[in-house]
């Protein structure tokens, strides 16, 4: 675990009224953003569990959209922002499930527009969250490292391209974690890395062959 | 150094002469690669940031998203002007500031979360309204407002300071212990003095569920604020007078930790029971959500 600092005890300056059921919601959002990147023509939230029930009392689903649409948490804005011209901007929608097999906070945030994408996540307590699937890739992303996502074909070697590439511009790892769907299909490598990265090593990346995506996701501001 | 529990705080405090916020300041400053100037700044956005949140409670008699609260704080304002609190003037202003950040939270005002959004009108409403009162200067809220943040930060390396893993004890009653930390650094308690004052208040609060209606941080929640800001400068002025915890703090977090775990899920912020199954409770929920 990690452990928590002075200022994670006197902070975040927030929009309430709940750390976990709105500035953890607004940070979801942002997260998902960030992963996404391009401007969506509709965004479809799937509320679960807790966050289905008492979302509405918490102002959850406002923190939800506020967050896509790149609000921080100590946005006044976020209090009335189903009316705010920011909104009119998109399409958006709210749905709502029950799933044991899901986080208490947990929602699927589907984007569609040039490229469609389903990102999922938790809200884990105290505002700290955690994406922990981007389509049908396992992942865990926290919003507090800069991180690479990158998509490619499962075979020998390719995660010492990359980290070698990574340890020759003296980036240093925080985590790595890697998944795939099969034997030899598409596998994703997930890695945070300390400080930031050059866009030129991203495009590095993603000019190895066996490469399909690359994203850089920024860490989020607090 | 790495400090975990009080007892080191404490000795780092003896061996080098120093207060509780300079030995954290200077810990922060070198875990973020920071100066102490800028763990100060940040302690200072906060701090302004509890003030703001003051006065627009102050001033605010807008509900809450589901309706329950929101007038409180108005209404204890108005009863101090006809007829003043028996305690005087700093506990007048203890319990509406308390009510007013508590309120600014409920309708999505902004607040700061210390330690956390539920329990955010306990701290800067007693460190605001006694540092008011008796004229301390900023540095000296800071100071304050450090040493706070201190001590709940040592308490969260031992216990998650959320509802749903060790109950309201956890939230409130770790913001009541930091809020009296704050105070009787503020005034001018010693090392020990301190880490007295905030195992007094946090040990009276041992075992305290969270039960919430309808599963929303209002009641109990929005006048639980003012009584643990009172209850800390109770535990202030035992500590002040030299009245020692006889459970040492390190302990009485043991304690919180072990009672904590043994809290039934149904306590836990899961609404399951105590307040949140009531009779009322069930028909404000049925009112609220359908």
């Amino acid at each position: 675990m990690k452990k928590s600092t002075l200022f994670d005890i006197i902070s975040p300056i927030m929009i309430g009224p709940s750390s976990s059921h709105t500035a953890g919601a607004v940070r979801l959002g942002l997260l998902a953003k960030n992963i996404y990147k391009l401007q969506p023509n509709k965004v479809v939230f799937t509320l679960y569990n807790s966050y289905a029930h008492t979302g509405k009392g918490h102002g959850t689903e406002k923190g939800l959209l506020a967050g896509v649409l790149g609000l921080s948490v100590d946005d006044r804005r976020i209090k009335d922002i189903f009316n705010s011209e920011l909104a009119k901007q998109i399409e958006y929608e709210f749905e709502y499930a029950d799933n044991f097999k899901r986080h208490p906070n947990a929602v699927d945030i589907e984007f569609s527009g040039d490229i469609n994408m389903t990102v999922s996540g938790d809200s884990v307590g105290a505002g700290e969250i955690a994406i922990r699937k981007i389509n049908d890739f396992n992942v865990k992303l926290t919003g507090k490292y800069n991180t690479i996502l990158i998509v490619y074909k499962d075979m020998p070697g390719m995660i010492s391209q990359v980290t070698s590439l990574l340890q020759y511009h003296n980036i240093n790892i925080a985590s790595l974690n890697c998944d795939r769907n099969a034997k030899g299909q598409q596998a994703s490598m997930i890695i945070s890395i300390d400080g930031n990265i050059d866009s030129d090593i991203i495009d590095t990346i993603e000019e190895i062959p066996e490469v399909y995506f690359v994203s850089y996701i920024e860490k989020l501001d607090n | 150094m790495d400090i975990s529990t009080f007892e080191q705080l404490k000795n780092e405090c003896i061996t080098k002469n120093k207060k509780i916020y300079e030995i954290a300041q200077e810990n922060m400053a070198s875990e973020g690669d920071i100066s102490i100037d800028e763990v100060r700044a940040f302690a200072n956005r906060s701090l302004f940031a509890m003030k703001e949140a003051i006065q627009s409670g102050l001033n605010c008699k807008e509900l809450s998203l589901s309706g329950m609260c929101g007038q409180d704080c108005y209404r204890v304002q108005q009863k101090f002007k006809n007829e003043p609190a028996i305690f005087g003037k700093t506990f007048e202003k203890i319990m509406i500031y308390a009510l007013a950040t508590s309120e600014e939270n409920i309708r999505m005002g902004k607040i700061v979360a210390c330690p956390t959004a539920g329990s955010c009108g306990i701290l800067p409403s007693a460190l605001v309204a006694v540092s008011q009162e008796y004229n301390y200067s900023e540095r000296e809220q800071i100071n304050a407002l450090i040493t706070a943040g201190e001590i709940g930060r040592i308490i969260s390396n031992k216990v998650s300071l959320a509802g749903a893993v060790a109950g309201c004890q956890a939230e409130c009653g770790v913001a009541s212990a930091m809020s009296a930390a704050a105070v009787c650094q503020l005034r001018g308690g010693t090392v020990s003095q301190i880490l007295n004052a905030s195992a007094l208040a946090l040990k009276n609060l041992l075992g305290l569920t969270c039960d919430p209606v309808a599963g929303l941080v209002e009641v109990p929640c929005v006048k639980r604020n003012p009584f643990l800001a009172i209850h800390s400068v109770t535990a202030v002025e035992m500590a002040l007078a030299g009245v020692e915890s006889k459970i040492p703090i390190d302990e009485v977090v043991d304690a919180m930790e072990q009672t904590g775990a043994l809290m039934s899920p149904t306590l836990k912020e899961s609404s399951q029971a105590g307040l949140a199954v009531t009779k009322t409770a069930l028909e404000i929920q049925k009112q609220v959500f359908g």
